[in-house]
């Protein structure tokens, strides 16, 4: 038994074929749907779907009462976005039954954009995690091959778009987990500049690193839904009221005098496989013959950077999860308590999972009596280091070209014996975190083999330069056809 | 300079101020497993830090106000409809200080 693809499996070809009625809105929603339906049990991306309301909103697309730059195309949000319809989960137990009162931000955008919302995806509990096994309901699979992770933690927000159930999604970064799981399953991800997308109404996990972003399968797609999404919120203090440019219209112009940055503290990582060093160094040879400069910059504290993530995003949560107490909303105990402490204690270990405990754990460590200059301070001013190293760095150059992660999709279960090296995966992305700036994630080959798996390279600007970004990215895709390729997937 | 050795009676304490309730298994598997990711993150102790200001924010925010009028906000169903138990339009908990059974609520 085969399943048939979606007949516009893009952003913008089925924003376009649906604008000019060579396919209905409805008609898509159904074979994503349909997709879904055979694919899921394989794939396990979605925490909860909205067949018949997407039925409904596709249904206002074709009778012209919904309309938009998206109008009709059919996407899905990672599950930490809230929603009044359906549940937020978060993929926590905490929050199983949780009923959001008000949409996030972008949901609002996307809706009013005409976008047909097809469900809410698999993440690793809290977005904490490079895999989605630390899901409380299930690992979501990489699509093209199905014993390995689609990477995490919006694990399933790029394992539904490459299995073809929904022509976007959106996902948020907190120290790569959108650039990442694009990486892993062979899709372009953008995580924007902080304080470019309003963060109102994404469950917080650590406030000053958080950013939500798209997943596209063309930088195009990723420029569409950028637009969409960008812009100051009044209900996010931390969004700016920068102008949002049409991310679209210039895409296809390229950078003049285009000077790509290497650093040489991104190649001495132990544990790079040669493929995917390769295939960037491939990436960096065709960006010189299209008259780029290749100039050698350096990010000496690089090697501070997971250490440093690994404090404040901790502290940051330890913090934010603090609201999660059986009073007020989420999982409350079932055992008899003596006190309300027995009550907070008993619901949240109970509610968390262990990767979000350990993670409260260390947070709660470092920021206790005594500890807090030597970890929590130094982290800040190691994030300052990294910060004017970045600085630095993009007066010699528009953009500094990296691989996304040392190696392709990992087995599933192949890291979860130990925390550190699992956090070790993301010496690539999580710098960007810190210094706030912007950061993209695309297709640039694939390993060898009977199941071949996607390789991405990262590219990283300056904070607001998305737009200069995302044409860069498109010159390199101009010349490549990564982004053709599809997982063959076939139903159970 | 704190000691990154950490003993299970220090995971027990910072347990208790995380509001976790962990059984003894999990308190040992996590202290070897704390021991390993501050071993680790001490990386940064060794920074020179001296004149580095610390930052809290990338980006150079400032604190945002509003004029003081009343705006929509949620009803009160709507700020409970998640809560575990509820009384009329309050909260409801175990009892927080001492006294009898009955004014438990």
């Amino acid at each position: 038994m085969s399943i048939s693809s979606l007949a516009f499996d893009t952003l913008l070809a089925a924003r376009d074929a649906i604008r000019d009625r060579k396919i209905s809105s409805v008609e898509l929603t159904q074979q994503a749907l349909a997709r879904i339906e055979a694919l899921e049990p394989r794939i396990l991306a979605f925490n909860s779907l909205y067949a018949d309301r997407a039925l409904a909103q596709a249904k206002a697309v074709d009778e012209g009462e919904r309309t938009g730059s998206l109008a009709g195309v059919p996407i899905a949000i990672k599950d930490n976005l809230c929603t009044r319809y359906g549940t937020t989960t978060c993929s926590s137990k905490m929050l199983a039954n949780f009923r959001a009162p008000y949409d996030a931000t972008v949901v609002k955008m996307l809706e009013a954009a005409g976008a047909v919302i097809v469900g809410k995806t698999n993440l690793d509990e809290f977005a904490m995690g490079s895999s989605t096994e630390n899901s409380a309901f299930k690992t979501t699979r990489n699509p093209w091959d199905t014993s390995r992770v689609p990477g995490g933690s919006s694990g399933g927000s790029a394992a539904a778009l490459a299995a073809g159930m929904c022509c976007a999604s959106l996902g948020s970064d907190t120290g790569g987990s959108i650039r990442q799981p694009a990486a892993l399953c062979g899709l372009v991800g953008l995580k924007p500049t902080y304080g470019r997308v309003s963060r109102y109404g994404l469950v917080a996990f650590a406030s000053s690193l958080d950013q939500i972003g798209p997943f596209g399968w063309t930088v195009a797609d990723a420029a569409l839904l950028l637009n969409v999404i960008s812009g100051h919120d009044p209900k996010d203090s931390t969004s700016v009221p920068t102008a949002v440019p049409d991310y679209l219209a210039s895409l296809d112009q390229p950078v003049k005098g285009l000077r790509i940055g290497i650093a040489k503290e991104f190649e001495l990582t132990a544990g790079m496989d040669p493929q995917v060093k390769a295939a960037v160094d491939t990436a960096i040879a065709l960006y010189k013959s299209m008259g780029a400069t290749i100039v050698d910059v350096s990010l000496p504290h690089t090697e501070y950077g997971i250490a440093a993530y690994y404090v404040i995003a901790p502290c940051e949560a330890s913090s934010n999860l603090a609201r999660y107490d059986g009073v007020h909303f989420g999982h409350r105990t079932k055992e008899p308590v003596e006190n309300i402490i027995e009550l907070f204690s008993k619901s949240r270990a109970e509610g968390f999972g262990e990767e979000v405990q350990r993670r409260i754990m260390i947070g709660t460590y470092a920021l206790s009596s005594g500890y807090y200059d030597a970890y929590y301070v130094r982290a800040l001013q190691a994030k300052t280091l990294i910060k004017r190293d970045f600085d630095q760095a993009f007066e010699k150059c528009d953009a500094i070209l990296c691989p996304t992660t040392p190696t392709p999709a990992f087995k599933a279960g192949e890291k979860t014996g130990d925390p550190l090296q699992m956090y070790l995966c993301d010496v690539f992305t999580v710098t960007c975190n810190i210094a706030g700036i912007a950061g993209l994630s695309m297709p640039c080959g694939f390993t060898n083999g009977d199941q071949p798996l996607p390789i991405g390279m990262q590219l990283l600007g300056p904070t607001f330069s998305e737009e200069k970004l995302l044409r860069i990215a498109r010159m390199y895709e101009s010349a490549t056809d990564w982004n053709t390729r599809r997982p063959k997937l076939e139903p159970v | 300079m704190p000691d990154s050795q950490i003993s299970i009676e220090d995971t027990r304490h910072v347990a208790t101020l995380a509001r976790l309730s962990l059984d003894e298994s999990k308190l040992q598997k996590f202290t070897g497993q704390l021991q390993n990711i501050l071993k680790y993150v001490d990386k940064i102790r060794q920074l020179d830090t001296a004149g580095v200001e610390p930052m809290a924010h990338a980006l150079p925010l400032q604190n945002v106000l509003r004029e003081d009028v009343v705006e929509p906000s949620l009803t009160v169903e709507e700020v409970l409809q998640n809560a575990p138990e509820t009384d009329g339009p309050f909260f409801k908990v175990p009892k927080i200080i001492g006294g009898d059974e009955d004014s438990a609520g």
